[in-house]
């Protein structure tokens, strides 16, 4: 136990001591920084610009019933049409709203602008002109226009997630963003991770020292040592990510915002989830935790069976592909129809299941399943170790052997 | 102090090791020989407990073999290697650490280690900035630095530069003058003269030979004495007390190769010879550790 504990300790410094690790820690945080800057950056350039907007009204029937908004001001003109036109050009922000006298024909009020008007600013000046209409035809019609307004409803769809508790609200965006976000990081960490557990073996093996270590320690605390210790140091890089993301973000947002300074995307991203955080969280750990075991030690296993990086594609293949296909069934497909069959299916194996079940997660697991899946989970990744170990207690020590799967196989089979 | 019992080792379709026993005595330095693939580099796995055997039993000091003896081994593989971007000194306080030492202990033994072989500048460099023979100085130092009682060293002369041979060869004979016992394969013979009290010959998995190397010369001296003399070239007629093997005839001297009769002695080869020759030279003829096996294996097969 006592070596384990100093395999892992090797394993461990050894990486997060380099560069590439440094780098990476810091540099994720620096692009959610930067992203996020550049959003708070448009946000603000878009409020500043005040638009105002020229009204040459000739059916005078919109007169004064325009409401000004924090980005439009409305301004009403009454030189002719070619006029204005010509005051346009040299303002860029500008707008020119024209109200030909005869308003029932589609297509006769126009908006004049230098630039391009956005569509958002468009559409504004649209609905409010059909408001602004629509009440003039119902005074004229001798409507009660205030009556009216006070029947008219207003409806507002909230999401309500029945549970046991109760009716609990949700934020489905936020839940649903959680578990893609988590079936991506999975994916992604279960490559990147199982890829470096196999560099160090395959290191191990082509530099000749794990003869040296394996006279001190067995074959599969070695391998459990580096497997761990990997796992930790994805850990690490990824607490790291949270801690410092949290940090530049709520510098970012509170720094330059001043008094309407907007909440950092992670603590506003957490509110929405509200109680369902703790759920998903707890399941995205243990997921990447149970999923990385399992692929990490078949990647182990790929890694004692070969003498250089170039030779793992042919073991590579089988390991990949069910993750591939799961990663890109998910993102494509399973995050709309959750329940399918397939979805179902996919969750509960687990060499798919910590991908699949990701997505599945938010909108919402019967019990069973999800206590199958983890069961399945565990003793997935306990199978995996123990063949992998099998493997690789004998391909460690294999220098300059091309293996095949029948040689993995007959290795398999080798006692002690 | 190191006592092999009926070791079986099979690997799928071929037997590396068949009934091999062997009893290695404290202080001993023992030759594993044989030619490669003799299983050689099974037995040893097997004693560092990196393989099992599939039958057979291990002694340690008396005790059956298990893990609370790894500390008390050091071995240098046959293939060596150390990692490559790792530090010198921190790697070799690791490997120290496995082999159960204290990381302030380690140092220590470190220390007096890296001094002594002229390493000490180097602690801080890591391996792949090293040449060759650091490395391999270095491999050595992490073989011995636990002081253990037994110390394997699989084809310890292949692969080191002459002189890194020669001064490893004088660290582990001092060493064993200390105490450690010492266990190493070769294939090389002239090597088991000059340094083994016992050997084991291994050929195709099995044992073929074995015992100190003083006794196996001495059952292998034959009666057979080269002797040169000077004079004219003697002819023989069969009442000499030997028979002739090999004549040489050179410009000032002959050389004669005899092997004695039953029963007779140099002695009386002399005394039969004195009187008709003047004699240079008699000197028995010893097989050297490569021809015994080379006759052993070849007759063998």
């Amino acid at each position: 136990m006592e070596k384990i504990l100093l395999i892992i300790q090797r394993e461990y410094l050894t990486r997060v001591r380099k560069r590439a690790f440094i780098v990476m820690t810091l540099l994720v945080p620096g692009l959610i920084a930067a992203m996020f800057a550049i959003v708070i950056y448009m946000a603000k350039q878009q409020e500043q610009i005040v638009h105002t907007i020229y009204v040459l009204d000739e059916s005078s029937a919109f007169k004064g019933k325009f409401h000004d908004s924090k980005s439009k001001k409305y301004v009403t003109i009454d030189y002719p049409l070619t006029a204005a036109k010509d005051t346009m050009q040299q303002h860029e922000n500008d707008m020119l709203l024209y109200i030909p006298s005869a308003t029932d024909k589609k297509d006769s009020v126009t908006v004049y602008a230098k630039k391009k008007s956005t569509l958002s600013l468009a559409d504004d000046i649209q609905t409010e002109l059909n408001n602004i209409a629509t009440g003039n035809s119902m005074v004229q019609a001798h409507i009660d226009t205030v009556q009216l307004h006070k029947i008219k409803s207003n409806i507002h769809v909230q999401a309500q997630e029945l549970t046991d508790a109760g009716a609990k609200s949700a934020n489905v965006g936020a839940s649903y963003a959680l578990g893609f976000a988590g079936a991506i990081l999975i994916y992604m960490s279960l490559f990147i991770y199982g890829a470096q557990v196999m560099r160090g073996v395959i290191e191990e093996k082509t530099s000749r020292i794990v003869e040296v270590i394996v006279s001190s320690v067995k074959p599969f605390q070695l391998m459990l040592g580096k497997i761990i210790g990997v796992g930790l140091v994805g850990l690490t890089q990824f607490l790291l990510w949270i801690i410092l993301s949290t940090i530049v973000t709520q510098l970012i947002g509170g720094g330059g915002g001043g008094h309407n300074a907007q909440p950092s995307p992670v603590t506003q991203f957490t509110s929405n989830l509200g109680e369902n955080i703790v759920y998903e969280l707890s399941c995205f750990i243990f997921y990447w935790i149970t999923g990385y075991m399992l692929y990490s030690a078949l990647f182990a296993a790929v890694g004692s069976a070969v003498d250089s990086e170039t030779e793992t594609q042919q073991f590579m293949f089988p390991i990949t592909l069910p993750l591939l296909f799961a990663y890109l069934l998910s993102v494509s497909y399973f995050f709309q129809a959750p329940d399918s069959p397939l979805a179902v299916w996919l969750s509960i194996i687990p060499l798919t299941a910590p991908v699949v079940m990701m997505v599945r997660i938010p909108f919402g697991v019967p019990g069973w399943q999800l206590g199958l899946s983890m069961a399945l989970m565990i003793a997935g990744f306990l199978f995996a170790t123990y063949v992998a170990a099998r493997i690789y207690r004998v391909g460690i020590l294999m220098y300059g052997k091309k293996a095949s799967y029948k040689e993995l196989a007959k290795w398999f089979f080798y006692k002690e | 102090m190191l006592s092999i019992r009926n070791i079986v080792k099979q690997y799928a379709g071929h037997t590396a090791l068949n009934d091999v026993s062997l009893e290695v005595n404290k202080g001993q330095v023992f030759g594993l020989l044989g030619p490669n693939g003799a299983g050689k580099t099974s037995l040893i796995r097997i004693v560092n407990q990196i393989t099992a055997p599939d039958s057979g039993e291990i002694y340690f000091n008396g005790e059956k073999l298990n893990q609370s003896h790894i500390n008390r081994i050091g071995y240098m593989p046959e293939e060596r290697g150390l990692y490559k971007k790792m530090e010198i000194g921190e790697q070799m306080i690791y490997l120290a650490r496995l082999k159960g030492m204290s990381r302030d202990e380690a140092v220590k033994r470190l220390r007096y280690w890296f001094e002594k072989l002229e390493i000490q500048a180097w602690w801080n460099k890591k391996i792949e900035e090293l040449s060759k023979g650091m490395q391999q100085k270095a491999q050595f130092v992490s073989t011995v630095v636990h002081e253990p009682d037994l110390i394997i060293l699989d084809e310890p002369f292949s692969g080191f530069d002459p002189v890194n041979a020669e001064l490893i060869k004088d660290e582990v004979l001092e060493l064993n003058r200390k105490g450690a016992t010492i266990l190493f394969s070769t294939h090389r013979m002239e090597s088991v003269e000059e340094l083994c009290d016992s050997i084991i010959l291994l050929n195709k998995s099995k044992k073929i030979l074995d015992g100190t190397v003083k006794d196996i010369k001495n059952s292998y001296r034959n009666a057979t004495y080269l002797i040169e003399y000077t004079g004219d070239k003697l002819t023989f007629d069969g009442s000499q007390p030997f028979s002739v093997d090999e004549e040489t005839v050179t410009d000032d001297s002959n050389t004669i190769k005899v092997k004695l009769n039953a029963g007779t002695s140099a002695n009386e080869v002399l005394n039969y010879l004195i009187p008709k020759t003047s004699i240079n030279m008699l000197q028995e003829v010893v097989p050297t550790m490569n021809e015994i096996f080379i006759e052993k294996v070849s007759k063998l097969n």
